[in-house]
Parts: structure tokens; sequence; C-alpha cells
């Protein structure tokens, strides 16, 4: 095979985590390439319900300066609308939601709570349904797909590369370093390493004999054809979670989950089933006023979560010049944030405006082996998953 | 699972779909494939549960589903009823299958087909989503046949959004199943056999076809077919595409001009009055709930294009789905002979029946092979998309719900309600987005909104494929099939939300995964996880 032009950084996992790395690096010159086994965003990050407030992350001072200004950076649109709604039909709920609040305060950040009345004005589709809500004065939400194809975009005007369709199948080493990775179009030479790809970042970090721990799960939405747009598009709550996009479609997710054993699968199927209509109802409890609405699709994607949930970006002990991301099923809004952690990480060797240690993978050094097992983590049993 | 731990509370595992019945077999689609199928299988004694859409809904067919009605229902098609009466009417074996025992059901439509696999292993079976106008219930069949039928490429022009611009499928089964077609003079746009056996069914049933054009240079159907069409006053006219559906709030008149081997508009033009212009460039399969399901599907020219992959008994590639009638492939001589499709239906349920070790009867029906295609059919459809769309005189929407032209499609400009007016780096296109390879539709779906619409596609998706064939110089047999999803047809929230769910699921609705170390503060986060340290059962929070 011929031989491919290395890069000073490689980052592989075409995902929004790794296309903001390359963005923030490639925007200070730094010759970078993405290597994607498929197509850009197509795993769970173009399939997620766009939110953009995590009040309980390291990230969120960050994920909070950028998101307003990440259509100027990037030069393309990403659909960001600030502001967020969650009301809740039930006292649990508003309890549930309201850690939310105490989160956002202490780090600065104003939200009220609305009353039954205030609902009606803030959410013209609501109806009776629900007991009461919140009004966030921080996040909002971004159109997954487009906000994906903008980091790719703006990475290539700065010079960086992106190629598709080319699985990763092994690493070459030196030392304590690696020196290029190995692929299905041949060997890429590279200085430093990132390490985004998702559900994969469990087996490709092993090849490199330090596994971080990952499961991955498939979860499922919905959306319904366009509405006339609310004033706040970012309404969510009553166990949903997603937007009213700026199109006015309903794109709403939620429900159980199902644990997948995707072992050496680099694409796994994403069906969905008829949780749809468990969605829907949902929907329609806290938007009665859209009752009406007809959904035109659902879908699934599949995340991986690390064992407590919380994202890896850390160095790995065994290769110095390799990074691993996995932003743990809550990536895409802190992706701003997070590709700038990576780019301090990869090229100061810190990051700058956060302390991240809790992202360490130090912290799963007596993490039981059985973990998965032990949480009830893991795939139904191969008998009934036959079809029948 | 030799495991003692409980499974995680917030997944799937031990949940189950409530399903309202049970049937051995499922057939979808009351055309003559499935109506053999169904009868067949009632008479070796099986359970046998029948659903057909149709007749549909005047709203319904406002909003071109599940064909492209293109407004082109008389007044008639408002009475229910009616429309009942004559779907019932129009094919007496429909009357046979209530006879045989089959559980008929029209006005239901199935909306989703669902079937444990890799990634899903939490349901019962193989079910089914089936809803008619007031309720929404899930079935589950030990084996289904779709016999689901065929629809039409969409072809744009200028007007083409004006009522009385339709699929040949629509108009044929308007016309000649319940009498409730609006137009009364039509030119046909297409001339393969399929479109010739289509305006002579619109013929007989008291419609006059004005004209028929072809953009290339020769019609495809046998010289006899087209003559016959000649002898009933029709004008053939090929090398012609239409230039611009001319009228006020309906069609009025066809302009229609003539092209070169290019496509290319020579500058003679000539309107044609008329009040329907009809699409008959391309019947292709309907696939939706076999793609959605995951079956495997390819583009087969001498299938009509993409269409299931089928073996002898016409089995899909998951054993218990099988494909029949024109849903499993669309060649000529299947068109002009239903007992084709028929024989089709009846070889499904002979290997049923087989495989279920209770057989008898008469011996299945031989296989038919599809015929040899006369005419490469990807180029065929390219050169139409390339003449009538690309060479249009003036922008229009391919994409008629987001209202997307063909050189925003191409250009992968972001949607319009966007505003989007930054222009410093409006060098996108299609090449800067894909590199070498064969460009996605779906990829430039999302990005452009083309085919997201409430129609879910049906009136454009084969002119995007056909647009991005020719803007990466590729055949349209290399451009990957945009992918279908359930419902497959537009199903309201307070309908599908009928679907019972298990308490035990309701209980655990409330947050993302539900797990308490991911949503603690960071500040709170202790130094060390291992799972006996957590408290798994600790308060949780959300976005």
């Amino acid at each position: 095979m011929s031989e491919i032009k290395g890069a000073s950084v490689i980052i592989v996992g075409g995902g929004v985590t790794g296309l903001s790395a390359a963005w923030w690096l490639a925007r200070e010159g730094v010759d970078v390439l993405v290597v994607e086994k498929g197509m850009i965003g197509w795993e769970a990050s173009g399939r997620n319900g766009g939110g953009c407030s995590h009040h309980h992350s390291p990230l969120f001072l960050e994920e909070q300066r950028l998101w307003p200004q990440m259509d100027e950076l990037l030069g393309y649109p990403t659909e960001f609308s600030g502001k967020r709604i969650r009301l809740a039909s039930s006292e649990h709920q508003m309890a549930l939601y309201g850690r939310a609040l105490s989160n956002a305060k202490r780090q600065g950040f104003e939200s009220e709570i609305l009353d039954v009345k205030q609902i009606r004005e803030f959410v013209p589709l609501a109806g009776e349904t629900m007991v009461g809500g919140y009004f966030y004065k921080f996040g909002g939400h971004a159109n997954p797909h487009r906000t994906l194809q903008a980091y790719a975009w703006a990475m290539q005007d700065h010079g960086g590369r992106v190629m598709r369709h080319c699985a990763v199948t092994g690493f070459r080493t030196d030392g304590g370093k690696v020196t290029g990775v190995e692929t299905q179009r041949g060997f890429i030479a590279c200085d430093h390493l990132v390490l985004a790809a998702g559900p994969q970042t469990g087996r490709l970090s092993a090849m490199l004999g330090q596994e971080v721990p990952v499961a991955s799960a498939r979860c499922e939405m919905i959306v319904t054809e366009p509405l006339p747009l609310m004033p706040y598009g970012g309404v969510d709550g009553n166990g949903l979670y997603g937007r009213q996009t700026l199109r006015g479609n309903l794109a709403y997710g939620g429900g159980p989950h199902e644990w997948l054993d995707i072992a050496g699968n680099a694409a796994p199927a994403k069906p969905s089933t008829p949780l749809m209509g468990h969605i829907g109802r949902r929907l329609a409890e806290l938007l009665p006023k859209a009752a009406h609405a007809r959904i035109i699709r659902s879908w699934a994607g599949v995340i991986e979560n690390t064992p407590d949930g919380r994202p890896v970006i850390d160095r790995l002990g065994s290769h110095t010049n390799v990074l691993v991301a996995t932003l743990s099923s809550v990536g895409f809004g802190l992706s701003p944030a997070s590709g700038h952690a990576i780019r301090d990480l990869v090229i100061d060797g810190a990051c700058s405006f956060a302390d991240i240690s809790s992202f360490s993978l130090a912290r799963f050094a007596q993490l039981e082996p059985n973990w998965r097992e032990l949480q009830g983590w893991q795939a139904l049993a191969a008998e009934e998953a036959i079809a029948a | 699972m030799a495991s003692t731990v409980t499974p995680d509370p917030r997944s799937v595992a031990g949940k189950a779909l409530h399903v309202e019945a049970r049937t051995q077999l499922l057939v979808i689609g009351a055309g003559p494939a499935g109506l053999a199928a169904a009868i067949e299988a009632a008479g070796q004694g099986l359970s046998v549960v029948l659903v057909d859409e149709n007749p549909v809904s005047f709203t319904t067919m406002g909003d071109e589903v599940p064909l492209h009605y293109g407004q082109g229902m008389s007044g008639l098609a408002r009475n229910r009823n009616a429309m009942l009466e004559a779907f019932i009417g129009s094919e007496p074996q429909i009357e046979i299958a209530f006879e045989a025992g089959v559980d008929v059901r029209l006005g239901t439509t199935c909306w989703g087909l669902y079937a444990n696999g890799p990634s899903v292993t939490w349901l019962p079976g193989l079910v089914a989503g089936l809803n008619d106008e007031e309720r929404c219930w899930m079935l589950q069949a030990d084996h289904v046949v779709v016999a689901a039928g065929r629809r039409d490429m969409g072809l744009g022009f200028p007007g083409w959004e004006k009522p009385g611009v339709m699929g040949a499928t629509a108009a044929v089964s308007l016309a000649s199943r319940y009498g409730a077609l609006a137009p009364r003079q039509v030119v046909i746009l297409g001339s393969s056999t399929d479109a010739v056996t289509a305006a002579l069914s619109l013929r007989e049933a008291g419609v006059e076809i004005v004209a028929m054009v072809e953009q290339a240079a020769e019609t495809l159907a046998p010289a006899a077919l087209i003559a016959t069409l000649i002898e009933g006053g029709t004008e053939i006219l090929s090398g012609h595409v239409v230039r611009e559906a001319a009228g006020g709030d309906a069609v009025e008149a066809a302009l229609v001009g003539i092209v070169d081997a290019n496509g290319r508009a020579t500058g003679h033009e000539r309107a044609i009055a008329c009040d329907g212009i009809i699409l008959a460039v391309g019947a292709t399969p309907v696939i939706d709930l076999l793609d959605a399901l995951g079956c495997e599907i390819a583009f087969q020219p001498e299938r009509g294009g993409y269409a299931p992959l089928v073996d002898a008994d016409q089995r899909t590639s998951l054993p218990d789905v099988f494909a029949v009638g024109d849903g499993a492939g669309i060649w000529p001589s299947k068109t002009v002979d239903r007992a084709v499709a028929e024989a089709e239906g009846r070889r499904a349920v002979a290997a049923i029946v087989k495989n279920l070790g209770i057989g008898g009867g008469a011996p299945p029906p031989l296989r038919v092979l599809p015929d040899l295609p006369n005419h490469d059919i990807g180029a065929y459809r390219l050169a139409w998309v390339r003449a009538s769309v690309i060479e249009a005189r003036a922008e229009f929407h391919v994409c008629q719900c987001e209202e997307v032209t063909a050189r925003e499609i191409l250009e992968v400009r972001p949607p319009r309600y966007l505003d989007w007016q930054n222009e410093r780096r409006n060098d996108r296109s299609l090449s800067a987005l894909l590199g070498a390879e064969p460009p996605n539709p779906d990829q430039i779906k999302r990005l452009t909104r083309a085919g997201m619409g409430p129609c879910q596609g049906r009136r454009c998706r084969e002119q995007v494929a056909a647009l991005l064939a020719l803007g990466a110089a590729m055949p349209l047999s290399s451009i990957p099939l945009a992918g279908y999803r359930t419902p497959v047809r537009p199903l309201p929230l307070s309908v599908a939300g009928q679907i019972p769910e298990a308490p035990e699921q309701a209980l655990h609705w409330d947050t993302w995964f539900g797990m308490h170390a991911q949503w603690r503060p960071f500040w709170e986060v202790p130094e060390l996880y291992t799972v006996a340290s957590n408290d798994a059962s600790g308060p949780v929070a959300s976005e």
C-alpha cells in the first residue's frame, strides 16, 4: 500500500469530540488528520438531543462561554439557540430537574421557577399537564449534524484533513510512544495520537495495553413534522430530552436503553423499536397542543459509557503521546469545551481553563474487572437475541 | 445468563412489549400478490391477517401518502364509504379472502416491522406496528409477507408542485379503482411498458391521453404497445421534456420542448392543453418497511431499482420475512400479467407451510425470473433528471416539503430557514464534502433538509439520488439508498402513544441512563470509582 502523508496529530474518530479537537488544533496551524472508519458524525454524535447545558461538568463554564460564539468561530451554522425550559409532570421530576439549578447557581448562572401560568406563556404547545418547570438562563441546544459538519469544514478550512472510510487496524510503537497508526489504507505516521472513537475507544486503547473501560448501549429518538416555532425551542422534561428544531420539528428521546456487546463490530446496527410509541405518548403529555403532530422518523444511536458515566480525557500511562477521550454519552453539548481541553493537553500538557482531574483514568485503578456484570450493564443473552 | 446480578433496571432488560394479538401470518398489501398469499395460507389452515392501508382518507392523499397524488383526487375521494366500496368492488379477490377466513383489515396501515437482531434483543419476536384512523397497536406474527406494491419516482420541472402533476400509480389507482381522478386530459412522461400500461389503464377509465413525452430519442416500450396509444389519438413526443407545468392554481398546459442528447433544450417549445401531467419515468418497488426492518436491499436494475434481495421462495435476508409482487421487483411481464405476482405470493406461502411441516395441496408455481431490461434504467433515470431538473429553465423545489432546489442540494447549502448570510466561505460543494467517495443521500438530506419533510421523501428521494449521481459523475447504482425509518407513514403522537407500556418501564424514564455517578457535580466526585463504593440508587439529575 502506498505511503499516506503523516500528520503531527492523528485523531482516531470523526465524531463530535474528535472533530472539535481537530478544529482547535488546526486553527492554530497544527497539522492534524482525523481518521474515521465510516462517515463523520455517523454514530452517536449525529444522533443526540443537541442539548448544551451541562451544569455538573468542569467543562460547563467553557461550554457556556463558547456556544454563543460557535457560528462565528466556525464560519458555518450550528443552529445554536440559547436558554432552556424543563417541565415536570410530578413533584418527583420537579425535584430531580431542580438539581440543575443549584449546580448552575453555584457557578454563577441564574434560573427561574415557572408556575403553570408562566409555562403557558413560555411554551405555547404546553397545556395543563405539567405541575411546574424551570427556565434556565443558560445553556441551549444546537443541531448535531450541522455542527458536526461545521467542525469538519472549519478544520479543513484551516488545513486539517479528514480520511473517511478508513478503519484503524493497529498501532506502531517505539519505546513508550506511538509512531503511527495502521489503517486499512496503509500506515500513517504521527507525533501525537488522540483516541476519540466513541464505543471503539475501549477496544483501541486495549490494543495499546491500557483499556479505557466503556460499555455501549442503544438509545432512541423520534421526530415530528414541523410545527410553528415556540419562543424557546429548548423545551423538554417529563422524562424526555430534546428540542424543537429551528425548522419547527419536535425531536425528542428517552426511555430505556439497551446494553450491547459490540466487541469487534465497528459499525453496529442501529434499529429503532416500538419504544417510539412510548416516547410519543410522553411528548404528547409534555406538549398536549402538539398531540396531533405526526411522527415522521425514529432512529437509534449507539453510545459508550464509562463505569461512572463521566468523561475520560487523559494520557495513557503506557504511551505518553497518546490521549484518550470519551465523553461518556454526554459529548455533543460539551464538544466546544472538550475539543479545547484536548488541544491543551496535546500541546501544553495541561488544561488551561478547568480542573479536569475528575476525567482521569486513575480513578478506575481499583475498578472491579467484572464491573459490567456487577452494574447489570450486559447485553441480553445471545439465545434471547435470536429472532423468533 | 449465568449472572445472578440484577440487570440495569433502566435498560430494556425484562421490559415486555405489549402485543395485542398474534398471528401465524401477516400479509401487508391487498394487491394481487398479497391476496394470493393470504388466500393460499388460509386454505392451508394458517391464521392470516391481511392489512391494506387503502383506501386512505382524502386528507392523507392530500399529504401525498402513500403515493404522489398531486392533489389529483376528485371530490368523490372525500366519501370514505364510497371509496371503501369501490376498493372492494374493483378487486374480487378481497371477497374471496374474506370467505377463506382471512382476517382482512382495510384502511389499516402497517407503519413498522421490527425483529430482534444484533442490536435489539428485547422484542417478543417479529412484530408489526399497525394503525387505523383511531387506534394504534402491535401485532406479533410468526411470518410476514410484504406485498407493498409500487410507487413512482418523482421528477421535477418548473410548476411541478401544481395540482394535477402526479405519479402514474396514484393516477391509475384513483381512475381505475375509485373513479376519483380529477384530471381528464393528461400528458404522460415516460415511455416504458409500465408507462404505456398506465396510459392504457387511464384511457380505459375515460381519461384522454393527449401526449406521451419521452426525453430519449426513441420510445422504450414495444412498438405494438406504442401503436395502441397512437391509435387512440395520443401524440408521441420523443426527444422532448416538459419545460413547465403552466397554469394558475392547477395545471392548464404542459409546455414541452425538444432536447438534445445531453438534455439541453434546443428552443422549440409549444403548449399542450391538459389538466394533468402524469409521471411514469420510473416505477419503483415500495421497500420502506423492509429496509427499516433491516432486510438486505440492493440496486437491481431488472427489478426497477432498489429492491429486496429474495431467494427462490421470495424469502428476504430475514428468514421469516418474504417480499412478493411489485414490492419485490417490477418488470414488464409482471406489470402486464398479475398471475406473475400471484405466483410469488403462493410460492412464499408454500415455503412457510413447508417450513412448518404442514405441507399439502398443489406444488407451488414455478419461479418466474425478471425480464432482461430493454434499457439501462440507471442511465435512463439520470437522463430524465438531467434534462428536466438540471437543465430546467428556472429553479424550483425538488423537495417540495422542505423547499430545497437542485442547486441547493448540489451545493450542500444550509436550509433557508436559517437565513445563513455568512458567505465568506461559500466554497463548499459536493466534491469538497465527499472526497472520492460516492455521495451519501443520508448525509445530504441532513445538511440540506431535502427529503426530511412530512411526505418522507416519497416525491424526491429518487431525484435526489440522481442529482447526486450526476453531480459526482457516477452511475445511479453507486449512490447508496437513503435509509428508511419507522414510522414509514406519518403517525400522530396521539395515535402512536396508544401502544401500552409496561409499568416497570414507566418507573425508570426520568433521566438519561439514570446514573447517580454521572450527574454528581464535579466538585463532589470521589477520587476513586468502584462499583462497590458507588451508591447506584443515589439521586440523579439531568441536563
